[in-house]
């Protein structure tokens, strides 16, 4: 057999990250996107302003497009976990499952069913009933990020469960305690809150293209004042949540803390917080970094005072706490210079959307032509959309190698839940050819928002049956004399 | 066994039943984008009769694949990982069909809206026909070890049986697709979706008594239960036919069902024939069942609760659905 070096994990691996982030580009997306257009929907049914209304219908069709995307992509998720991952399935069924589950039926068939109605029927409900079916889907796909984020919760911080003795496989014992997860209700506001900063940067992004071109002024710059209100707000609950977040990983993941602040060593009582730096990660240590002291401690506490454990201390803890169990030749380090960077872009980008958005609103103001004449500052803005994918998928990495070597933390390693019976060449050709149907699903979708940003809000509905079909009632008299 | 095992069973069926009743159709029309449409305005209202459908007719099936997880975790794991490759194919192929609708209506140029029309078509028939593929193939027994892990090789997936299931479900789809788009649309489409049927139905009856005969040979079903499996494919046969008697009287609805019930019978066929199994293995001290494959009876009885009291909201907002698309799309004016 040809050896190429490759493994079933590591492809397995691969495989999950690159389905993962990929799906996670649409996800928020569609999530914000519904909230926005629900937002604005609602405007017009308050205000009715028709300009409201062609801006649901113009972003909605951007929402359409990266529904379709997250809609195909998630079904891999569901069935990657019993085709990559048996053993895990097998391990985790009598928890994990459940929530996906429940997440099918209570989430995906909300979102699903009314999207379609949704986007069929402009016109033909009362405008509130109409933005009520908006309202439910953005209800729905909410509800599904906070089901599959249980079930993710569970892996990060195990609770409500038992070891069944006989099968050795994880057992719930207290559903109340698997979705009272604290890991759960840190992670699930601060997964929505950035959900709708992404729609909201994009949407600025984007009118801000717009608007550079002098191409329909008042439209993009109500567009850009919805999207920048909802922006700032949730920008801020970002920041807010996120430092929930992190502070309770200091208690509950010390490890992962460490590594994103990039500390092996144990803090001193100085706080010295390392702004930037690099890191030797085969001698676990750091080679040089700009300081700042207090910093940790007010990140990490709140207050002036404090220490921090660094790695090298959380690993022998962990060695001395697991290694009965799982073994000494474990490695206890999390991919430090991923987590280090990939906190560093997330809290960045976070306090940079705030400020965008403060200044784009002051510049926005009715009455001023400020953000015309700011050219510099569109120009930022244009940019800045394709930042929150960044964002996003940093944050993804903040969590998920934040529990390397575990896929179940301290219960089940990465190494352990594999499909034993998956070949490599299975493997390979599942990884090449999602990669390639996801670079080419990927440039389409960029192609179809650029194109429909292009034809601008006036152009007609390109969905083809939403305008112009004609329709029969089959209850009406001479329905069958057709012709 | 327990009651919550054996319900659970059940459901997973009723789930599946679900999905190949409403998908089943879905996927048919969706085989018809490019061979039944004559051009594109007929390719867009036939796409339109599934338009606001699809996405919610898959749910089923994620939460029929979500259930199984969730009730029977050992067969999830032994199904999905054995069936590595076929489901991958699925995979793309109803990824491709998925995106193609929306995709295509978006289009520009006539080649890339023909190329989305295709990438539809062929993602359905495939999808359709791989799922006749794995089920058949899973009945007929599988090589699994004492883990629970199945090493099976090509032929064990592809084989005469499994091709004759697959192709089955395929006309299966495509008549059910029919007899939808009968109901949906007014006209030329109406009237060649007539035509089109009255030549596909005895095709599928052929497709039928192939497939119980190979049944026969290939299963132990008619071993261990033979009045059960005999009652269940003379249903399916029944059901066709009553759909055949639609097709010719001119009853749309009854069609319709009988299509519907057709397809449901194969479900049902299959999960009489694995009871009480969930995987059958060549050797069959390592068939899995469904004793000893399910979750804890906690999380069995928390699925049954939630199950029970959600389920009834989706069914009444889910035919709500339905029922604001009531109307019938008009066919194309025939532009010369």
């Amino acid at each position: 057999m040809l050896n190429l070096g490759l493994d079933i994990l590591g492809l397995a691996r691969f495989q999950f990250g690159m389905t993962t982030v990929f799906h996670f580009f649409f996800v928020p997306f569609s999530i914000g996107l519904a909230f926005v257009v629900a937002v604005m929907e609602t405007m017009y049914a308050i205000k009715g302003d028709q300009d409201y209304k062609r801006m649901a219908q113009f972003w909605g069709k951007m929402f359409l497009y990266s529904f379709a995307v997250g809609v195909v992509t998630g079904i891999i998720q569901e069935f990657q976990f019993g085709m990559n991952w048996s053993e895990y399935s097998r391990f985790m069924g009598d928890i994990f499952g459940a929530p996906l589950a429940i997440e099918a039926l209570a989430a995906f068939f909300i979102e699903s069913t009314f999207i379609g109605v949704w986007m069929f029927t402009w016109g033909r409900f009362n405008k509130w009933i109409h933005t009520l079916f908006i309202w439910l889907v953005m209800f729905g796909s909410s509800l599904s990020a906070l089901w599959i984020l249980a079930a993710n919760s569970f892996m990060q911080n195990p609770l409500g469960y038992i070891i069944n003795k006989q099968t050795g496989h994880v057992q719930m014992v207290s559903f109340s305690k698997v979705l009272g997860n604290p890991q759960l209700w840190n992670e699930f506001p601060h997964v929505i809150f950035g959900a709708f900063v992404t729609a909201a940067f994009v949407i600025a992004g984007c009118s801000a293209w717009r608007l550079l071109k002098r191409d329909h002024v008042t439209f993009y710059r109500k567009s850009l004042n919805v999207a920048l209100i909802i922006g700032l707000i949730f920008s801020l609950g970002s920041i807010a949540s996120g430092d929930l977040q992190t502070r309770y990983l200091i208690n509950n993941h010390p490890m992962t803390f460490a590594a994103m602040e990039g500390l092996y060593k144990d803090s001193t009582n100085k706080g010295e917080w390392t702004a930037v730096g690099g890191f030797d990660t085969k001698n676990h240590k750091s080679t040089w970094s700009v300081d700042v002291p207090y910093v940790l401690n007010l990140l990490s506490y709140h207050k002036t005072t404090g220490t921090v454990k660094g790695m090298n201390k959380v690993n022998k803890e962990l060695h001395a706490k697991y290694d009965k169990k799982f073994g000494n030749d474990m490695n206890y380090y999390v991919p430090t210079k991923t987590l280090f960077w990939s906190f560093r872009i997330m809290a960045g980008a976070g306090a940079l959307f705030a400020l965008l958005a403060v200044v784009g609103l002051i510049m926005n103001r009715k009455k001023s032509q400020a953000i015309m004449k700011q050219r510099w500052f569109l120009y930022i803005l244009g940019l800045c959309l394709w930042l929150p994918f960044v964002v996003n998928t940093a944050g993804w990495f903040v969590t998920e190698f934040g529990r390397y070597p575990w896929v179940v933390y301290g219960l089940l390693t990465i190494a352990d839940a594999v499909s034993p019976n998956v070949s490599v060449a299975s493997l390979l050709t599942s990884n090449i050819v999602y990669f390639l149907m996801f670079a080419g699903m990927g440039l389409v979708m960029v192609v179809l928002c650029h194109r429909t940003l292009k034809a601008g809000p006036d152009a007609a509905n390109t969905d083809g049956y939403a305008a112009g079909d004609k329709e029969i009632d089959p209850y009406s008299k001479g329905a069958f004399n057709h012709d | 066994m327990t009651n919550l095992q054996l319900l659970w069973f059940i459901l997973i069926g009723v789930l599946f039943s679900g999905f190949f009743f409403l998908e089943g159709f879905d996927f048919g029309v969706g085989m018809l984008i490019k061979s039944f449409a004559r051009n594109d305005a007929e390719e867009d209202v036939v796409i339109r009769t599934i338009g606001p459908h699809w996405d919610g007719n898959e749910v089923w099936l994620i939460t029929a694949g979500g259930a199984m997880f969730a009730s029977f975790p050992m067969w999830y794991a032994t199904l999905f990982s054995g069936y590595y490759l076929i489901l991958f194919f699925i995979l793309a192929a109803l990824i491709f069909r998925g995106v193609s609708f929306e995709f295509r209506a978006n289009m520009e140029t006539a080649k890339w809206r023909n190329f989305w029309g295709w990438a539809g078509t062929i993602g359905s028939l495939c999808a359709a026909f791989l799922f006749g593929l794995l089920f058949t193939s899973m009945i007929a027994g599988m090589p699994i070890d004492k883990n629970g892990d199945m090493t099976a090789h090509f032929l064990d997936y592809v084989n005469l049986f499994s091709v004759v299931g697959g192709v089955a479900v395929t006309v299966l789809c495509l008549v059910h697709g029919l007899n939808f788009i009968r109901l949906k649309t007014a006209g030329e489409l109406r009237e060649r979706a007539l035509s089109w049927n009255k030549i596909l139905y005895p095709v599928l009856f052929a497709g039928e008594v192939v497939f119980a005969i190979l049944l026969f040979f290939s299963t132990d079903f008619f071993d261990k239960k033979p009045l059960t499996t005999t009652a269940i494919v003379v249903a399916l046969v029944v059901f066709t036919v009553l759909a055949y008697w639609g097709v010719l009287g001119n009853h749309e609805w009854l069609s319709f069902i009988g299509s519907g019930l057709s397809l449901i019978s194969v479900v049902v066929l299959i999960f009489n024939g694995l009871f009480p199994r969930v995987m059958i293995a060549n050797n069959s001290a390592f068939s899995l069942l469904i004793k000893n494959s399910s979750s804890s009876p906690y999380t069995l009885k928390l699925m049954t609760i939630l199950a029970f009291s959600i389920l009834p909201i989706v069914l009444v907002y889910f035919i709500w659905s339905y029922w604001v698309f009531y109307k019938r799309l008009a066919s194309p004016k025939q532009s010369a």
